[in-house]
């Protein structure tokens, strides 16, 4: 109750400051017109969103500076990081290459220069791995459990400076690695999925009738089973069915992913081809004669790329955190194949030195930072895209 | 000029808009006054700016636009520094605007007469049930049918005039000064339009509101205002009272507005009784799912012939165009080429029975594939039907924009969008060309565009008939299309045809009571012509009232 009270009181406080922050605007003559008609105009919740900003930086500053908590402090640098990095990435494309592409880069808004940056680094480290990476993803050494950051004092190595795993693996080898096995895995299964839903959703909006009823409603059996579980069943199955054949249970788990994602992506695709079909240019293809794969590749698709783009994005993250899951309970990417899920599981237990050691907590951390960050980047780029092909504007 | 009669005044204003990063101009520096009780009518084409200095009345840009320089005053209240505030107290109460597309502007989700007392109740003109009552009140002033329930129900159960007339009776709860009406009627058939008008005309007189009447037809608002003035892409053209306007335009641009309605052909004789037609829509009679549309529908189109299929939406006449290209399979009944029945689903069609029937739309924004290039949208019906590929299909399809008179070197490689909506709806005619059929259909296809623009398309259309001996089918709800181009008429009520004949016969009386309805209903340039038709006619003999009474007679 106590806490309640205190929230309750903040809340007022700062609802009272909002109010005086506008008012001792309005009471003030500010030398430029434009600042006065801002405070004149300005509504109630504006005021207080400025003092609440102001609360929020003061309490950041408090945990850097004066707590000084270590994952906070982490927090912020890699913030300010990658805050800096992405506006310089977004000034450099205002001023480098085609005019096209600058004029992109003008409308762009940070988080999705962010996003794109980031997504070009994890393409870049999946892509060259082998060259990046400073020792194989199974090579073995004699040191267990060093700890990040390289210092010997803090339990760190130099030769490895995220450190290395329970069987003295390279974790920064293992980290860029992960990125090839999972990212991969999780395109191809998207690119399959997409394959998938998307034919058979305009397959349906263009033939409706039986074929639509039919395919929309396996479709609905199979939502209608959660997801996680019924991949953890039929991955059962097949790892069965595949025995002691490792690399089976990889293509058995993207197919199976696959067609489960394709549900989503079916609907999607079936959603917009109707929106697409009832056109008067699609009446005019079939008053002509033409055949189904010309209406569906040339009629219909090229109407449907902005959305179907957007949920590619989407849906790969989606897949991306399956297969991250499903490798965290050990049925996924099999090792010794580096994977970010299997390694946030396999470090899983150093989380409890968080209090007293920061440093062993973080091994775990690194992996699933890594997952994170793609989601996080990836939604940043299809948020943006959507917003372009919807036509809002701000 | 008295002062105190001034309600509106706009100084020198300039709008932007924001397009590709950049402010450019939309009104360039227009004045623009209004007294009380007076009524103005904006008119210019699509684009002219027109909207965006109605707004700009209201102290309003849209967005991405904004209101650069100039003053705009209200009864001596400046709009564009007042306060949110002020201005919250002024939309509504003293400002308000009726949009065009009334269906549009309802909230699908509240009863009309909740959406009606909601501005009163707001500013505290009035209570709720004193709302109310004025409300149903005024519904009757507005001869709107059961006006005493026609409140109590939701925006999709009321026709599309009685929405509008209901949309004018709530800009008009709090007794504003000024009503900003934005093309009210443009969406609307011919003989519903009638009535709102009389509707509008009525109510704006009995409580001495000032209007700014914005359309683009000239004939509506030679009805409407006492004065007009006239915008070209963000100028003021000219400005006068409406007498002198229509009598003595001054300047060129227009004279040219003025001159579009001229534009008519010889009617060709009809084609004798021996000679086959090219279609013949043969006793049909058809149904959406169970609902008839259709019933025991007959007419024939000879080559280089044109007839135009006259009715109100709802009519069946789109719905007969289905029938013929094959999309609807008709109950009973059949359509012969050239004497030869054709399969009845557009699927079991061959080839060429395909090519000879084509189809130009009405909206030409949804009939070319935002996708491709006019290369492409031209060229696929080429290399499909004839067969032509490579070089050839380019050569072709050069010569069909040539056909059209659009340069093939400028427009080739264009997308849809890049087009001005008369390009776009000549694309649409080049691709149904490019088949090289003897029949084309032609649904609505001028209703879209401006004047100026819709002419250009008739022109082109009759001269391609000219020399290609073309037949058409001309659906259309308007009758000066009908006039400039056709040359049989077959007017549909329900889904029968009341009339048919010739062009000189179907206008020149005596007609069918429908076809004469219709025929009296489309607006003159005379300023004097609604007055006149209501003294005729009778106040309750005009729009859907005529036509329920026809109905039950």
């Amino acid at each position: 109750m106590d806490i309640f009270l205190w929230y309750l009181f903040w809340a007022v406080a700062i609802g009272i400051f909002g109010w005086v922050f506008r008012f001792t605007g309005r009471k003030v003559q500010w030398p430029s017109d434009r600042l006065n008609v801002y405070f004149r105009d300005m509504p109630l919740m504006v005021g207080i969103g400025f003092v609440f900003g102001l609360v929020i930086l003061y309490v950041v500053f408090h945990y850097y500076f004066i707590d000084k908590s270590t994952f906070f402090r982490w927090a912020v640098q890699g913030f300010l990081i990658f805050a800096i990095a992405s506006w310089l990435f977004l000034t450099l494309g205002k001023h480098v290459g085609t005019q096209a592409t600058r004029k992109v880069f003008r409308q762009m808004p940070l988080t999705a220069s962010f996003g794109i940056l980031i997504i070009i680094i994890y393409a870049i480290l999946s892509v060259f791995a082998g060259v990046i990476a400073p020792y194989g993803q199974e090579e073995i050494f004699e040191k267990i459990n060093v700890l990040p950051g390289g210092d010997p004092a803090l339990g760190g190595d130099p030769r490895f400076p995220l450190g290395t795993d329970q069987l003295g693996r390279d974790l920064l080898s293992r980290l860029i690695y992960g990125g090839q096995n999972t990212v991969g895995i999780a395109f191809i299964t998207t690119i399959l999925a997409f394959l998938i839903g998307a034919t058979f959703g305009f397959l349906a909006a263009t033939l409706s009738g039986w074929f639509d009823q039919a395919v929309s409603r396996v479709v609905d059996a199979l939502m209608a089973i959660p997801q996680l579980i019924f991949a953890l069943l039929l991955l059962t199955i097949a790892t069965a069915w595949a025995g002691s054949n490792k690399e089976l249970i990889t293509v058995y788990m993207v197919v199976i992913i696959a067609v489960l994602d394709s549900t989503r992506v079916f609907r999607l695709a079936r959603a917009v081809g109707f929106n697409i079909v009832v056109m008067d240019y699609i009446e005019a293809a079939k008053l002509r004669g033409e055949n189904l794969s010309y209406l569906i590749f040339r009629e219909i698709l090229p109407n449907a790329y902005a959305p179907l783009l957007a949920e590619f994005g989407l849906r790969f993250c989606f897949v991306f955190l399956t297969i991250a899951a499903l490798s965290f309970l050990g049925i996924g990417i099999q090792p010794p194949l580096a994977d970010w899920g299997t390694m946030v599981r396999d470090l899983a237990q150093f989380i409890n030195f968080a209090q007293f050691s920061p440093h062993t907590a973080a091994l775990p951390l690194m992996a699933a930072g890594a997952i994170a960050l793609l989601t996080v980047a990836v939604n940043f780029v299809v948020d943006w895209m959507l917003h372009k092909s919807s036509g809002l504007k701000d | 000029m008295n002062n105190d009669q001034l309600l509106v005044k706009i100084e020198k204003i300039v709008i932007q808009g924001v397009s590709d990063e950049q402010w450019l101009p939309i009104i360039n520096s227009v004045d623009l006054h209004l007294n009380r009780g007076e009524v103005l009518g904006l008119i210019g084409e699509s684009g002219a700016g027109k909207s965006t200095l109605g707004l700009a009345a209201m102290g309003f840009a849209r967005d991405g636009c904004r209101i650069s320089s100039g003053t705009v005053k209200f009864d001596g209240i400046d709009l564009i520094s007042a306060d949110a505030q002020t201005k919250r107290s002024l939309l509504g109460s003293r400002i308000a605007y009726v949009a065009q597309s009334a269906a549009a502007s309802f909230n699908p989700a509240h009863k009309i007469i909740n959406q009606h007392t909601e501005a009163p109740i707001q500013h505290g003109v009035s209570g709720r049930s004193e709302s109310e009552k004025d409300a149903i009140e005024l519904y009757h002033r507005l001869r709107l049918p059961t006006p005493d329930e026609i409140g109590f129900r939701y925006p999709h159960q009321v026709s599309g005039g009685q929405l509008q007339r209901a949309m004018t009776a709530m800009a008009m709860s709090c007794r504003p000064d000024l009503i900003i009406f934005d093309e009210p009627t443009t969406a609307l058939d011919v003989t519903t339009q009638i009535e709102v008008l009389a509707a509008i005309r009525d109510i704006v007189k009995q409580f001495n509101t000032a209007a700014i009447y914005i359309t683009h037809d000239l004939a509506v608002v030679a009805q409407m205002a006492d004065r007009i003035k006239v915008l070209l892409k963000g100028d003021e053209v000219e400005e006068s009272d409406t007498d002198s306007m229509l009598k003595n335009p001054q300047k060129d641009y227009t004279k040219s507005l003025w001159a579009v309605r001229s534009f008519t052909r010889e009617e060709k004789p009809l084609a004798s009784k021996e000679e086959m037609p090219v279609v013949r829509v043969r006793n049909v009679t058809a149904a959406y799912a169970k609902i008839p549309v259709l019933h025991n529908v007959s007419f024939d189109i000879h080559a280089s012939r044109t007839v135009a299929v006259v009715g109100e939406s709802g009519s069946g006449k789109s719905t007969v165009a289905r029938c013929i290209t094959g999309l609807l399979k008709p109950s009973e009944g059949a359509i012969e080429f050239d004497g030869v029945p054709l399969p009845a689903d557009y699927r079991q069609r061959t080839v060429e029975q395909l090519k000879q029937a084509q189809m130009i739309y009405q909206m030409a924004d949804t009939a070319l594939n935002p996708r491709k290039r006019i290369r492409e949208i031209i060229g696929r019906p080429v290399e499909f039907y004839l067969g032509l590929r490579g070089r050839k299909k380019e050569e072709r399809v050069r010569e069909l924009l040539d056909q059209i008179e659009l340069d093939p070197d400028k427009f080739i490689d264009r997308l849809p969008s890049e087009l001005s909506g008369g390009q776009k709806q000549r694309i649409g005619i080049a691709r149904a060309l490019a088949a090289d059929p003897k029949f084309i259909i032609c649904d609505e296809v001028t209703s879209a565009l401006d004047q100026l623009v819709a002419e250009g398309i008739l022109k082109l259309l009759a001269r391609l008939q000219d020399s290609l001996g073309l037949a058409y089918m001309f659906i259309t709800h308007d009758l000066a299309t009908v006039r400039a181009i056709s040359d049989e008429v077959v007017v549909m009520k329900d889904g029968r045809v009341v009339e048919a004949g010739g062009k000189t016969e179907m206008f020149t009386p005596p007609h069918h009571e429908y076809t004469s309805l219709l025929l009296s209903s489309v607006p003159e340039m005379d300023p004097n012509w609604l007055t006149e038709l209501l003294e005729q006619r009778g106040v309750d003999n005009i729009g859907d009232a005529a036509i329920d009474r026809m109905n039950q007679a």
